[in-house]
């Protein structure tokens, strides 16, 4: 027992000793440092590091985007391709009537547009409601809270190839879902060949495999509000759907505009699970913007760089509109 | 406290220093390479010096040599292929080739990539030869016997490799003839009672054929094709379609390539053929899942998927390879395959030359059509025959088959896969004959998207 308590402050010691010796360490070199740069330039030198990781791997390809947009060709290196202006912008968008995608010179672009539209406005508006109730609900006291908790979230760590995956398996024409209906007797439904059964199921798939995350934050948020504003809102009389509108809504709103602004950006962003889903069809159908970008940058047999980054750019101008009006809505709650 | 710190720093200084000097030493350990690189290099940029070659070679063989083999299989290929390049290194101590297996869809869309940026590996197998013109290396100085690398592959396709307005080099060899055609459930055919058709039948017939069989033994679906514009190109120039013209340009819209499109309209329309193959999604479907599902009585594919039934089906039915249906223009497939060619990035191109001319021997090369049961497409190999490693008739017979549609391969058929744009056409046509099937464009629609998106591609390629 005695060599036991020795032996461990000895260690104890040694541990000691070695984080002192780190500590010294980085003082010795950021001490010099600061002596040399300064105190104000301090700060910076802490943020370098993400800052270079930052620079090298978002903002110089991000630089590098823009110099694809303008040039044309199909070689790799930015040197080497043709500076074509505003040709690769023109080209997308060139239209008789910005409604008709056949009318436009890159048709494709804008059916990917346009299905891009309709799946942010109805799966996001999906999955903030989805989102929401299933917080509430696990916000009760239930049986099995955490266990449920677990599931809702469980999605959200499987990755999105195989979540496409499993519901290709379900939903395809000879899948589990046809299965059990021919079982009854009853007809097959081609759902990832039925243009507007593809475009729901693909929301659905989403909203299932992303909700966890969304559900989390309004749990969190909800977890917050203190419990004497809803017993104050019942002794004044008010039920359970008067507090959820004048207590439970408003002091989530911030958590709201997260969910909002996150699902929203990701909603854009859809490629994933549904180039694995449907890869884009039945024709077009479920064809969105990045799906596009892809294809035309690396798909295509012929590599349009330029269409695809010029493309790129103008998703990324919606997206930082997207994002003002979000900033300006979430100002005007404050 | 903060002296013994310091001395610690200046010790951890000296051990990154020490570092250095362990790189340092390299190039005198390798001291060798920076002399023989240009020995090497020369005779690739340079009209062939048949004096250096061997110089070259004898330098690098005493050189460990590690060179990267990118490949794909349909099927048993990479098996057989690493049974080959185990017997080369065994033979080359000093050459040591890493086989690295990739999906077909790397080969498709990360490699031109990876060469382009000078990432690329020493070797590939391909089926895209203009992805990658320009880029490939010139193994002529390098071969030993380059007068039967060349005299022994198809001269359009040796053409197809090399760069525009170049006549001579030999960057690579077809490991494989392909031949597209059709796949038919014989077992159905029986249980229906009917007699599978032979030579001369035209698609209509065929269509209500399998159409018959289907309802006759309850199976679901009649007949189909894959999602591409390779397989959709041997029926619609059967119709009477001009794909490609004299002056090497695709022409797209023509009354035999309608014909086809309409009559695949009208499987959908009729229900009798898979729908999941052409309506879902960008991607490269094979009805053959179908077809070896028992699901389906007949599938246009290609020769490659020998293999492939000969593993999965089994003996659960039997099945047969027919001559490619008839019509307006006359009875074709279209022929294609793969190739193993060189990089000119390579930095060890005497080695790359050596395991070509290896791969290329009539022992070794008969080994790999035999194993895969593959259409040979080395000359020597082919006049000799093949003994194919197969207890299977069906096997033999569906070989046979494809043997005798070669002669029938009309001249757009053998042009198109060598084409330097192919995969322009191959892809945008089943995109946009998708979208055509699910009622999102008309035909006349397609025909133009069509045409504009392989005129697109080009004017892209030649910016």
């Amino acid at each position: 027992m005695a060599l036991a308590t020795t032996i461990q402050r000895y260690l104890s010691k040694i541990s000691e000793g070695i984080g002192q010796l780190f500590v010294n360490f980085f003082d010795l070199i950021f001490g010099s440092l600061q002596k040399l740069i300064g105190l104000k330039a301090m700060p910076y030198v802490f943020v370098l590091p993400n800052l270079l990781i930052f620079g090298i791997f978002i903002l110089f390809p991000m630089l590098l985007n823009f110099r694809y947009a303008f040039t044309g060709g199909t070689s790799f290196f930015p040197d080497q391709r043709e500076w074509v202006g505003l040709a690769n912008f023109k080209q997308l968008l060139t239209c008789g009537n910005f409604l008709d995608p056949n009318s436009c010179r890159e048709d494709l672009f804008w059916r990917a547009l346009f299905n891009t539209g309709g799946y942010v406005v109805f799966q996001v508006g999906l999955m903030v409601v989805v989102s929401l109730i299933t917080a509430l609900v696990l916000n009760r006291k239930i049986r099995a809270r955490g266990f449920f908790r677990s599931v809702y979230f469980y999605p959200v760590l499987l990755s999105p190839i195989v979540v496409a995956l499993i519901w290709k398996w379900i939903l395809q024409e000879n899948g589990l879902f046809n299965g059990i209906l021919t079982s009854f007797g009853l007809d097959k439904i081609p759902f990832l060949v039925n243009a507007q059964w593809a475009q729901f199921w693909v929301i659905i798939i989403s909203v299932w495999a992303f909700m966890g995350f969304y559900t989390l934050i309004l749990l969190a948020g909800l977890q917050s509000i203190p419990a004497n504003l809803y017993e104050a809102a019942s002794i004044d009389g008010a039920d359970e759907w008067k507090s959820f509108w004048n207590v439970t809504l408003p002091l989530l709103m911030p958590q709201m505009v997260v969910v909002l602004v996150l699902a929203l950006i990701r909603a854009v962003q859809i490629f994933d699970i549904v180039f694995a889903f449907t890869g884009g069809g039945p024709g077009t159908a479920t064809l969105y913007l990045v799906q596009y970008i892809y294809s035309k940058g690396f798909a295509s047999p012929s590599k349009q760089f330029g269409l695809a980054a010029a493309a790129s750019l103008i998703m990324a101008g919606i997206l930082i509109v997207l994002t003002v009006i979000q900033q300006i809505i979430r100002k005007e709650e404050e | 406290m903060k002296k013994l710190l310091l001395i610690l720093v200046l010790i951890f200084a000296v051990v990154l220093t020490a570092c250095g000097p362990k790189n340092t030493p390299a190039p005198a350990v390798d001291e060798p390479a920076p002399v023989e690189e240009p020995v090497v290099e020369e005779p690739a940029t340079e009209v062939p010096q048949p004096t250096e070659a061997p110089v070259a070679e004898e330098l690098e063989v005493m050189e460990p040599v590690e060179l990267r083999f990118s490949y794909y299989a349909d099927g048993n290929e990479a098996d057989v292929m690493q049974g080959l390049v185990d017997k080369f290194m065994a033979a080359n101590p000093n050459i040591t080739v890493v086989l690295d297996v990739v999906p077909y869809q790397t080969i498709d869309e990360q490699l031109p990539i990876q060469v382009e940026t000078g990432e690329g590996p020493d070797l590939a197998r391909i089926t895209n030869f203009g992805a990658f013109r320009g880029k490939l290396l010139d193994l002529r100085p390098y071969l030993e016997d380059a007068d039967y690398f060349e005299a022994n592959f198809p001269a359009p396709v040796l053409a197809a490799m090399r760069s525009e307005g170049d006549t001579t080099a030999l960057s690579g060899f077809p490991d494989a003839l392909t031949i597209t055609g059709p796949y038919v459930n014989k077992t159905l055919f029986d249980q229906a009672g009917i007699e599978i058709p032979g030579e001369g039948t035209t698609w209509q017939e065929w269509t209500d054929i399998t159409k018959q069989v289907a309802e006759a033994t309850g199976v679901q679906y009649a007949i189909s094709v894959d999602r591409t514009g390779h397989r959709f190109a041997g029926p619609a120039m059967s119709m009477g379609a001009t794909l490609i013209d004299e002056n090497g340009n695709f022409t797209v819209d023509t009354p035999g390539f309608r014909a086809y499109a309409e009559l695949i309209n009208s499987w959908h329309e009729d229900g009798i053929t898979p729908t999941e193959v052409w309506l879902v999604g960008d991607s490269l479907n094979s009805c053959i899942d179908f077809f070896k599902s028992g699901d389906l009585v007949m599938c246009m594919s290609g020769s490659w998927q020998i293999n492939g039934l000969v593993n999965d089906v089994g003996d659960a039915f039997d099945w047969v390879v027919v001559p490619n249906p008839t019509g307006d223009g006359g009875s074709t497939g279209v022929a294609g395959g793969s190739a193993v060619v060189a990089f000119a990035d390579s930095e060890h191109p005497a080695e790359v030359a050596k395991l070509m001319e290896f791969l290329i021997q009539p022992e070794n090369f008969s080994e790999f059509s035999a194993n895969t049961l593959s259409l040979p497409a080395q000359k020597e190999v082919a006049s000799n025959g093949v003994a194919f490693k197969t207890d299977q008739q069906a096997v033999l017979d569906a070989l046979s088959v494809f043997t005798n549609e070669v002669p029938k391969l009309q001249d757009q058929a053998v042009a198109l896969n060598v084409h330097p744009y192919a995969f322009a056409y191959y892809r945008n046509s089943a995109n946009r004959i998708g979208q055509y099937l699910t009622g999102e464009l008309t035909l006349d629609e397609t025909m133009q998207r069509l045409q504009q998106d392989i005129d697109d591609a080009i004017a892209e390629a030649n910016q």
